[in-house]
């Protein structure tokens, strides 16, 4: 149930970004989500990709700041409330989020929801005993 | 090898005197000195009289570019060397055949002290050329009998090929590019076993005992501090032996002293101040009380090696390229410190200086490394709020530590260019 993200550190100078994307674009890696928190001076851009240890490798090897983060992916129906409803299974859990975005599913109306969590065997038990649906990592990287 | 310190101060004495009638004779520039301060050569009685004398600077050098301090004919000068010249012409050194001689023998001497033998394989990876790094340690380590290999700087994979190969006992290079090779090492894979290092002598370059801890750890071998200047000799004024607690000046050779940078004053022994430095037997370009501009503290007391030559402290950092900022004194040498003390195993660094308005401003921008690496935002700053604070208490000035991608920062082959003070160019 767990996804891989890739998570790479970034200088806030031109060129940065479109170097990554630039180098998963010439191994035909896909990138499926990603989200960027950014300060003045650095920021993190946040990637799921088809193809998560490879992707790790290249980067690697091309001096970037990178790693592999555990998060999971939960779906979420696509209409006003979705959200609000997977996170107020998780409040009274005590379950910080330390981040979360979303993108929509292309093949549903569904949206996903990818979630960085502290406890993060945890959450998946308390969402799936709630009946929400919690994507295993190849279902993500093939979608 | 020496045991007592008035059998120096006999030697200095009388070299000393011979320098002075030499330098009177026959350099214009000190005979228009001393005259001026009516000092004739006689007038020498005692060591003590030396502070009485002239300084020279490296600007003395500059304006008598580049032969006019020389005190032999070009016919005996069998050699040439130069500073960089980063602010202008650069400075220009000739040397005799005795001063090559001569600089063979201390190097050796000094080596010899360090832990240095006739069996060792040397890998001098300091640079040949203009630069007194290079040839220094090859003559020296030639007139030991030591094996070399002049590898000079640069290709740092055919390096570390080359030290496995030829299986190189010894390194010589900046401490900067020992530790560079020791990160190439580990990015390459290589065991620090398949190398049979056990010495290192690095210098050119101020450097911190914490970073001397960081090499011996990485490439498990013993740190040697080194220091010279050209403008003196090149490496060889003065070495570590093998308890590291200070170097041992060549002082039969090289008469320091320790001054006030701002008064001229000369300081007692064991305070910090400015090195200034006399070469009693140099024929090419001897100088008379040269201000060196490191800042270190000089250590008569013996030394548990047995050697009675005079120690000195390792440089701190430079009486002129130290920082001033905000009226605070900066060394970048208390940087690295800083980065280190919180865990940094590889500290790049640069120290970045702007004037914002009218006030100073400082940033540190630090490589960051992968142990201290999170996808969370909240942690990385949460580290740099916890490495300013570490630089405020050390420095006692604000500092903003702005983190940088992983070889970000220039790699130095030879000295590592540490500050960017950008409050000149505008």
């Amino acid at each position: 149930m767990i996804v891989k993200q890739l998570s790479v550190f970034l200088e806030n100078k031109s060129g940065r970004l479109a170097r990554v994307t630039e180098i998963l674009g010439e191994n035909n890696i896909n990138i499926r989500a990603l989200s960027i928190a950014d300060t003045t001076d650095f920021g993190i851009l946040r990637l799921i990709v088809n193809k998560p240890n490879e992707a790790y490798k290249l980067l690697k090897e091309e001096q970037f700041m990178v790693s592999l983060t555990d998060v999971i992916a939960v779906e979420v129906p696509d209409k006003p409330g979705g959200l609000a409803g997977v996170l107020k299974i998780l409040e009274p859990y005590n379950i910080n989020i330390e981040y979360l975005y979303a993108f929509v599913e292309k093949s549903s109306n569904n949206a996903l929801v990818v979630f960085r969590v502290e406890e993060l065997e945890k959450a998946i038990k308390i969402l799936t005993d709630n009946g929400v649906k919690v994507l295993a990592g190849n279902e993500v990287y093939s979608l | 090898m020496f045991r007592n310190r008035e059998e120096i101060k006999e030697i200095q004495l009388h070299r000393l005197k011979d320098l002075v009638k030499r330098l009177y004779e026959r350099v214009p520039f000190y005979r228009q000195k001393l005259d001026a301060i009516g000092f004739t050569p006689d007038k020498l009685k005692s060591l003590e009289d030396l502070r009485h004398l002239p300084f020279t600077t490296k600007q003395d050098l500059r304006d008598n570019y580049p032969f006019g301090l020389f005190a032999v004919s070009q016919e005996e000068i069998v050699r040439i060397h130069a500073s960089s010249g980063t602010t202008g012409k650069p400075t220009v050194v000739g040397y005799t055949r005795n001063d090559i001689d001569l600089w063979s023998e201390l190097m050796a001497r000094s080596m010899r002290n360090a832990g240095v033998t006739s069996r060792d394989i040397i890998h001098n990876a300091y640079g040949y050329g203009l630069f007194t790094g290079g040839l220094g340690f090859h003559y020296g380590a030639e007139k030991l009998g030591a094996t070399v290999v002049p590898v000079s700087g640069g290709n740092s994979k055919r390096q570390l090929m080359l030290m496995e190969d030829f299986g190189a006992t010894v390194l010589t290079c900046t401490p900067s590019y020992a530790l560079h090779l020791a990160e190439e090492m580990e990015e390459q894979g290589i065991s620090r076993d398949r190398l049979k290092l056990r010495l290192g002598i690095f210098g050119a370059e101020p450097w911190s005992e914490e970073l001397r801890t960081k090499i011996e750890e990485k490439l498990k071998i013993k740190a040697i501090d080194v220091y010279g200047l050209s403008e003196i000799l090149g490496p060889g004024v003065a070495m570590e032996c093998q308890e590291q607690k200070g170097l041992h000046i060549n002082e039969d050779h090289f008469l320091p002293e320790i001054i006030d940078p701002d008064t001229g004053e000369v300081l007692p022994y064991g305070e910090k101040g400015e090195l200034v430095i006399t070469t009693l037997t140099k024929e090419g370009i001897p100088l008379l009380r040269y201000r060196t501009r490191d800042i270190t503290a000089l250590y008569p007391e013996p030394c548990a090696c047995g050697n009675g030559l005079i120690r000195m402290d390792r440089v701190t950092g430079r009486s002129d390229d130290m920082l001033i900022i905000r009226g605070v004194n900066v060394f970048p040498s208390q940087i690295e410190t800083v980065l280190l003390s919180l865990g940094y195993t590889e500290p790049h660094y640069m120290i970045v200086v702007d004037k914002k308005g009218a006030l100073d401003q400082l940033e540190v921008w630090v490589e960051l490394s992968e142990q201290f690496f999170s996808d969370e935002i909240k942690k990385l700053e949460q580290w740099e709020k916890k490495v300013e604070g570490e630089l405020f208490t050390v420095l006692g000035i604000n500092a903003k530590v702005r983190l940088v991608e992983p070889r970000s920062i220039p790699r130095s082959e030879g000295k590592a260019k540490r500050i960017w003070d950008r409050r000149e160019l505008k």
